[in-house]
């Protein structure tokens, strides 16, 4: 069987898989969508959570990014992780015993305003937004591969798929479907983490092998790797951070704070039966997550090595990687360079005609490796791989079998899928409910407010798809930003709805209002106004990183300060929010219901 | 009324100073062993990792998972302590 047809064959029976649970699922509950996560189990809870939390900058991008950042990929592993035990300790159990199913509602009934639920509503739409446009890049590149389609048309076909999929699937409970979503992904990150970490280091488990010696040699894996990449001019491996280390902390720092004020994740603890129930869904959602996350570096580091022996043979043989024979001959590279460049995001330049393809940092400062480059009669770096596609074309790089290929194709699918169908179904109550029904027209019946919600569904996914054709940087960037947005006002009003009494709706109000206007100032100056090329602003304010050299996906963490200063000052100088909401903070505090459940 | 306050007062504040705990360790770690401190970390080595690498990279993770272990427990104690626990066990399918 053609490696085509088995990635046919295996794409259809996952999607069979996910529709079959979804139907038979939805048969099954009586109960409407917002407490279909009511009466399960934690473990199951938790694997929902996983699926719909890792998405395709988890999956696709993360360790592609970790590839070539090294050391500097940890701010994702960190930061996408550190942030459940934030999750897990101060929203979690308070939001649950709170008793409403939407971030904005809580926002509105805690700060008994709607304006400041209007407020959330916005924050939370900017957010998601940018959220699926990271998506869009991923299920662009997933999609492409998968087609043999260029990586736009890719995404055409995604949009889509993952239109029809969220109207399918938002409908009822879609907890069951995504605990099949997280199993095929996570069969499919980890097999081919396994079979690689055997053939490089003869351990089986990828986290110990990326700790390992190499099969038949007495060298450790991330040693040779370090060796490897600073001969070839590349920084070194397991030392090169991302910036300075105030910018790592804060990049890190905003994708933890952002990951436990994200709308699709938190909507989940909503839901679960009791206080309980909501910190162990917490835990069992970090487990199944760290899954994966840690698997992540073995990947990156491995493929990072077995990208670098394909091209250069120099290397496996310890013979001169600069001698002519080393580099490997263009005619003779493997197919699965051919398949990636259809896409568009692998590409072959011979510079210098020597009909092989030479793949060092041309841009170095090392001048022993540019001196040797030269002598070799190297003309510069022929060949340019996008980070998207490491996970992706991982197993093919390591010559695994077909049904391997196809499963992590599969794997891809399943995690754009399971976020972008969770944020747009967050996108599309936040507006349909929280902001038409609530606010502008509060006589729309059920079946109005439905079909509100589906348009401002598809245009949420054309939206997103026409900028994930001019994404502002990678899928896992992209997503980065989103995090600092969703750090920057919706998990400061959170906070100090729960941990402050007197935290007042002029407080809350004003602390959102700051965090998303200078965070949203400070992307935009770098990633252009909403995204669009050719209207950045860096000039005016001294160049890009102007603020103490922080990146913009770092800066969440700053605005999430300014939030707080902002909102902790206002509420000292306004009223006291009512008696009434003081004792709704403190009933929130004790897991024990004081009244009947339901008195609402 | 009043007893009942002040109870809820020792519950929250019993609540705080777990939770403040738990972040010391989880800043320690993630901020400090994995960014900060990583170069001198480096020095050592845990296997084939340089020790600060694989708290970046690893050991900040199974930390993570620890942390909210941790705190389940602790919690569940503080609960029971100040009688403020669910009287529902669960309530899901088993």
């Amino acid at each position: 069987m053609s490696l085509q047809t088995t990635i046919y064959l295996v794409v259809g029976i996952t999607f069979a898989l996910y529709i079959g649970i979804a139907i038979w699922s939805r048969a099954k509950s009586t109960s409407d969508f917002y407490v279909a996560g009511g009466n399960v189990h934690p473990i199951t809870n938790g694997m929902a959570t996983a699926a719909g939390w890792m998405s395709a900058a988890s999956f696709i991008s993360m360790a592609g990014m970790i590839s070539f950042m090294g050391y500097g990929g940890s701010v994702f592993l960190m930061g996408w992780t550190g942030g459940f035990v934030l999750l897990a300790m101060f929203l979690a159990p308070y939001l649950r015993k709170f008793g409403k199913f939407t971030v904005p509602q809580f926002i509105r009934d805690r700060f008994y305003s709607k304006s400041a639920s209007a407020v959330a509503v916005i924050c939370l739409l900017v957010a998601s937004l940018t959220y699926i446009v990271g998506q869009m890049t991923g299920v662009g590149v997933a999609f492409s591969r998968f087609l043999g389609v260029s990586s736009s048309n890719g995404i055409f076909i995604g949009m889509a798929v993952v239109f029809a999929y969220a109207v399918f699937g938002g409908m009822k409970g879609i907890t069951y479907a995504q605990v099949a979503q997280y199993v095929v992904l996570i069969m499919a990150y980890t097999i081919p983490a396994i079979f690689i970490s055997l053939q490089l280091t003869g351990n089986p488990i990828p986290q110990l092998g990326l700790g390992s010696k190499m099969v038949g040699s007495s060298t450790e894996l991330l040693a040779r790797l370090n060796q490897i990449v600073t001969d070839l001019g590349f920084n070194e491996y397991t030392t090169t951070g991302t910036g300075s280390k105030l910018n790592m902390v804060l990049f890190t720092l905003s994708l933890m704070i952002g990951t436990a004020g994200l709308p699709h994740v938190i909507m989940r603890f909503f839901t679960v039966s009791t206080v309980s129930a909501a910190r162990k869904s917490a835990l069992w959602a970090l487990v199944f997550i760290a899954l994966l996350y840690t698997t992540a570096p073995a990947v990156a580091a491995m493929a990072r090595y077995n990208l670098h022996t394909t091209v250069n043979s120099g290397i496996e043989q310890s013979a001169d990687i600069f001698a002519e024979e080393s580099s490997l001959k263009g005619d003779e590279r493997p197919d699965w360079m051919k398949r990636w460049e259809n896409t568009g995001l692998l590409a072959w330049e011979d510079k210098n005609n020597d009909g092989r393809i030479q793949y060092y940092n041309d841009e170095t400062e090392d001048a022993s490796v540019l001196a040797s480059a030269s002598e070799a009669g190297w003309e510069g770096n022929e060949l340019t791989v996008n980070n998207d596609i490491i996970v992706l074309a991982n197993p093919e790089i390591a010559m695994l079998p077909n049904w391997i290929i196809a499963l992590v194709a599969a794997g891809g699918l399943a995690a754009a899928l399971s976020t972008a169908g969770g944020l747009l179904m967050a996108i599309s109550s936040a507006i349909s409910h929280d902001l038409v029904k609530n606010i502008f027209a509060p006589k729309i019946t059920d079946k109005q407010e439905l079909l509100v919600g589906k348009i401002a569904m598809a245009l949420s996914v054309v939206f997103a798809g026409w900028l994930g054709l001019n994404p502002p940087g990678f899928a896992a960037g992209t997503v980065a930003l989103a995090f600092g947005i969703a750090a920057s006002t919706l998990f400061p009003a959170l906070m100090l709805g729960i941990f402050s009494i007197k935290m007042n709706k002029y407080g809350a109000i004003s602390g959102m209002l700051t965090g998303l206007f200078i965070t949203l100032f400070y992307v935009f100056a770098h990633k252009g106004i909403f995204f669009i090329q050719g209207t950045q602003y860096t000039d005016a304010f001294g160049g890009p990183n102007f603020f103490f050299g922080i990146s913009p996906e770092a800066f969440g963490a700053v605005g999430a300060f300014v939030n707080f200063i902002v909102a902790i000052v206002v509420s000292k100088f306004t009223k006291d929010p009512p008696l009434e909401v003081q004792e709704l903070v403190q009933a929130v505090r004790i897991p024990r219901t004081a009244k009947a459940k339901g008195t609402e | 009324m009043a007893k009942e306050l002040t109870k809820s007062k020792a519950y929250w504040f019993a609540t705080l100073k777990l939770l403040g705990a738990i972040l010391v360790v989880w800043i320690t770690v993630s901020f400090g062993a994995s960014i900060i401190f990583v170069e001198f970390l480096n020095k050592f080595s845990l296997g084939g990792y340089p020790l600060g690498f694989w708290f970046a990279q690893q050991g900040s993770i199974y930390v993570y998972v620890i942390l909210i272990l941790v705190y389940l427990f602790f919690m569940g104690k503080i609960d029971k302590k100040y009688d403020v626990h669910e009287n529902i066990d669960g309530g899901y399918e088993k």
